[in-house]
């Protein structure tokens, strides 16, 4: 890769986070085999950023201003009262006695009680999380299914400069629907298909039709960008050597498409994608909140009104923890899909 | 393709570019002059609320009485100061610590990278909500959430740019030379990373607009009585159902803000890709230029007065005419530039397609191959081999169904007998643990073995001609000695009719019957391997050549360096019967130009 390539943010996420991009193999080691030393190497970065995360969360939230236990007695409560539950809460100990309890807690499972409500904090997460998921799962499969045929058929329509107009309209389209914010775009969707055509619901998670909205509004602008990033690669895989010596065993272009210049799209489809999830799962905030959907990112804005420390660090936790499993995941994929990306040999 | 003479980058205006610019700068006119004309009607209470559109107020008002129009433009000014200031702090920031961590220490460099990639996974929005949330809601606490959150995902990005740029030969003797590590960054990384920075910063101030004005949705941002476009949305989505006009405004302002952005982002990267701006010539075509007697009718290839154009009509080509026959080995040298790739590939018909290619006749056998063939026919009459093993193969796929997809695609084999003949085809040629090396992917495999494999694999379909475009060149000395040999059998056993391309006329002269030597697009010389062997050679050109061959015998001989401009092209010592004699002149090219 020369650097002109390198082009976009979203070629620049992907291509940093490539595996094997900043991995250096460990020299030395003995190798039982490919995956064995994936594993091994991989095990230290998936270790160190839980640490991170869990000690960065611990020590951020209780920056957030204004005391947890007013907001838990009420806003008549007296000083004393108000005392008293901050003792209960054990807000009135030395912080690393705070965290090293927290930190206990959470080998068990533990992430604490709330302290708005009298329930624990993975009974809400668990509640939660399924509506969140859902959401993001469906989301992440329309966006692939959408956006990469979507980009490798305008990247092979207009390869090498060709067809001005589709390149230009693909660039205008793509950009209009990720300039608009996704909570104007889903309140549009709400007033077209709810209000106009009465044909889905609003709001709620009620029925399987609740889904299509909020999904649909999740969806529209990471389709966007994947779209042109796999646009942008296929362009670039077109180019390759590799494709000439299939072109010279003239294979009809589904073949030639699909089978030699698919694979090479996909480590950055995917690897953009696996981001794209963690953040859907983080990210549905917007989208929750339109159609008054019941998942985490709704829980997480209500919680840092609430002060409720325990369900904002419990949930800042989860989605960390499930965006650093998602990572991991799609190296795997990608090392089932192209095996030089488990790092070693070639780096380039 | 090297052969085209490409002048400097030039930066290129594109449709998007230009529209982008335009409508960025009709938003930053709004954002100057809404503010000084319109903030009285933006913000002055008046009795007139919630009210549909007037000709006093052209988009109705709002709960309080403002005009709703007016709001959207005055709101203008915020969201491009908070924008900009975003943008500006995260690329800032960012650009500082991705070229600071590259002249840290070795294990602080790998610890901070690792924190930016952890950072860099966390979802965005929930972080900068965190951080919002611990500045207290407001105009600058949204600026700032928004900017430390976008910090890391550009800190990684300078970070790997600079990473390809640090391990450059100049940074390196800068570092030997002791040039101070600021002075390295200023002078030799961002210059070299001002382009994509730039493209990055476009597209980072989009995410940054729709961002801040999610935070500003939420309430977590702009607080009354500010506003910007995300907190005047927030008070019309609330209204969508009685006063939708509300809401239209700002939904476009902010999407022709980020629109425009975008645009300028798509198009300062396209500006200065080198592979954009090329134009599309004509395809194949046969051209009515007179047959040359070159071409000989009787052999297998016959390629007549063949020129290969650019897009904008430069020749790169200039009126080849050659003959291969049945069994013969023809050797095509020279230079890189000399036409000679363009030759091969055209025979091919695997050219890049906006060069545009002609000539009197060209075919294989009975195949024309002016006109579009039949795949399969194609597929397997021509075997062709390149020069590069490392780049030719797909790097994604197994060996095995690479070097079988002709078989089973073409011919209609199952996978097993494909690849039982292909394990049978490579341990022929003594390649070790066949049945292993069908299941490896190219890295696994040396450049040397690779480039047997692929020979072998043109051999299963039994073509009629093998093309070879430097087939060496890629590989260790004592590889090519192999592969060499190979191609040396494969002519002796199965009689296989070879062009054999290499600007090395030591490795033509050991294998091939004719020789062509081409340069500038044209034929210089046509030799046969007894003549070049017995050094009887017209051309200076030629002879210039084999005198830059090193070889071991001649070790004495002073080593001679090559250059065109030393001789006079024109003249060729193509010795045509047409024109009977040594020295003909560039006729055909002259009418073929034209």
């Amino acid at each position: 890769m020369t650097e002109p390539t390198m082009l976009s943010k979203e070629v620049q996420i992907l291509e940093s986070t490539a595996p094997g991009a900043t991995k250096r193999p460990r020299g030395g080691a003995l190798s039982l085999s490919p995956w064995a030393d994936y594993a091994f190497r991989r095990a230290g970065g998936v270790l160190l950023s839980v640490v991170l995360l869990v000690v960065v969360t611990f020590f951020m939230v209780p920056l957030i201003p204004g005391d947890p236990a007013v907001a838990v007695a009420g806003a008549d409560a007296t000083t004393e009262q108000i005392e008293a539950i901050r003792n209960s809460l054990g807000l009135n100990d030395p912080l690393y006695v705070q965290f090293i309890s927290y930190v206990g807690g959470l080998f068990t499972g533990d992430l604490g009680e709330s302290f708005a409500y009298s329930t624990s904090v993975s009974q809400i997460i668990a509640t939660k999380l399924p509506f969140t998921a859902e959401l993001a799962v469906l989301g992440i499969i329309l966006v692939l299914l959408v956006s990469v045929p979507a980009g490798m058929l305008v990247g092979i329509l207009t390869r090498g400069g060709r067809k001005k107009w589709l390149d230009v309209s693909f660039g205008m389209l793509t950009g209009f629907f990720q300039a608009v914010p996704q909570y104007v775009v889903s309140t549009m969707l709400v007033v077209v298909f709810a209000i106009i055509l009465k044909v889905l619901p609003a709001a709620g998670a009620a029925s399987l039709s609740a889904l299509i909205l909020p999904v649909i509004g999740l969806s529209i602008a990471p389709i966007c960008s994947i779209a042109r990033v796999v646009r942008r690669e296929t362009s670039t895989v077109l180019e390759q050597d590799y494709l000439r010596t299939a072109r010279g065993w003239r294979l009809p272009s589904v073949r030639l498409y699909a089978r030699h210049a698919l694979p090479n799209l996909l480590t950055t489809a995917l690897t953009l994608a696996g981001l794209i999830l963690a953040g859907m799962l983080g990210g549905a905030i917007i989208v929750e909140n339109v159609f008054n959907w019941p998942g985490l990112g709704r829980e997480i804005v209500t919680a840092i009104v609430n002060k409720d420390y325990p369900v904002i660090q419990g949930i800042i936790l989860v989605l960390g923890f499930l965006a650093i499993v998602l990572n991991l995941l799609v190296d795997v994929i990608l090392g089932l899909i192209d095996p030089r990306t488990l790092g070693g040999k070639s780096n380039g | 393709m090297a052969e085209i003479a490409r002048p400097r980058r030039r930066f290129r205006w594109t449709t998007g570019l230009i529209v982008g610019i335009v409508m960025m700068s009709i938003m930053v006119l709004t954002a100057i002059l809404a503010p000084m004309f319109l903030t009285e009607a933006a913000e002055k209470l008046t009795p007139q609320a919630s009210q549909g559109p007037s000709p006093e107020h052209w988009l109705g008002t709002d709960d309080f009485g403002r005009d709703v129009l007016a709001r959207s433009l005055v709101a203008t000014r915020l969201t491009l100061l908070m924008t900009a200031a975003t943008t500006a702090i995260a690329v800032v920031a960012g650009i500082a610590i991705g070229t600071a961590v590259w002249l840290a220490p070795r294990r602080i460099r790998a610890a901070v990278l690792r924190v930016i990639e952890a950072a860099v996974a966390y979802p965005s929005l929930i972080f900068s909500l965190l951080i919002a949330a611990i500045l207290g809601q407001g105009t600058w606490s949204a600026v700032l959430a928004i900017s430390i959150a976008s910090i890391p995902a550009f800190a990684r990005l300078t970070a790997n740019m600079a990473a390809s740029i640090s391990q450059r030969n100049y940074v390196s003797t800068a570092r030997l030379l002791g040039v101070s590590g600021p002075h390295i960054i200023t002078r030799h990384l961002l210059p070299n990373m001002a382009e994509p920075l730039l493209v990055l910063t476009a597209t980072v101030f989009a995410t940054t607009l729709i961002d801040l004005s999610s935070l500003s949705f939420i309430g977590l941002g702009v607080q009354n009585p500010e506003y910007d476009f995300g907190r005047l949305l927030n008070e019309g989505l609330v209204n969508i159902y009685s006063q939708p006009l509300q809401a239209v405004m700002p939904s476009i302002m902010i999407t022709i803000t980020g629109l425009s952005a975008m645009l300028i982002g798509d198009g300062l990267a396209a500006a200065t890709d080198p592979r954009g701006g090329r134009k599309f010539g004509s395809l194949r075509k046969a051209s009515e230029v007179p047959a040359s007697l070159r071409a000989d009718a009787e052999a297998l290839v016959e390629v007549d007065n063949l020129t290969v154009t650019t897009p904008s009509g430069l020749p790169l080509v200039k009126g080849v005419s050659l003959s291969i026959h049945a069994g013969e080995v023809v050797g095509l040298v020279g230079e890189s530039g000399s036409g000679k790739s363009l030759t091969a590939m055209s025979i091919a018909g695997l050219l890049p397609e906006e060069l545009g290619v002609s000539a009197k006749t060209m075919r294989l056998g009975e195949l024309n191959l002016l006109k579009k063939n039949n795949p399969r026919e194609l597929a397997t009459s021509i075997g062709l081999v390149y020069q590069d093993p490392g780049t030719s193969f797909n790097p994604a796929l197994r060996i095995g169904s690479q070097l079988t997809e002709v078989s089973r695609v073409h011919l209609g084999q199952s996978r097993g007998t494909a690849f039982g003949r292909m394990i049978k085809a490579l341990a022929d040629i003594r390649i070790t643990q066949p049945e292993k090396r069908m299941k490896q992917h190219p890295h696994e495999l040396s450049g040397g073995m690779l480039q047997r494999a692929m020979i072998a694999s043109t051999l299963v379909t039994d073509p009629r001609l093998i093309i070879a475009d430097e087939p060496t060149t890629a590989l260790d000395v004592t590889v090519q000695a192999d592969v060499l040999r190979q191609f040396r059998t494969i002519n002796r056993e199965m009689g296989t009719a070879m062009l054999f391309i290499s600007h090395d006329i030591g490795v033509v002269q050991a294998l091939c019957d004719k020789v062509i030597v081409m340069n500038g697009g044209k034929i210089l010389e046509r030799l046969t391997g007894e003549e070049l062997a017995a050094g009887k050679v017209k051309h200076p050109y030629t002879k210039a050549l084999l005198a830059a061959t090193p070889s071991i015998a001649e070790r004495k001989a002073e080593l001679v360096t090559v250059s065109a401009k030393d001789f006079a092209l024109d003249e060729v010592f193509d010795d045509d019967p047409a024109t009977g004699g040594h020295v003909t002149t560039s006729r055909t090219v002259e009418e073929t130009a034209k």
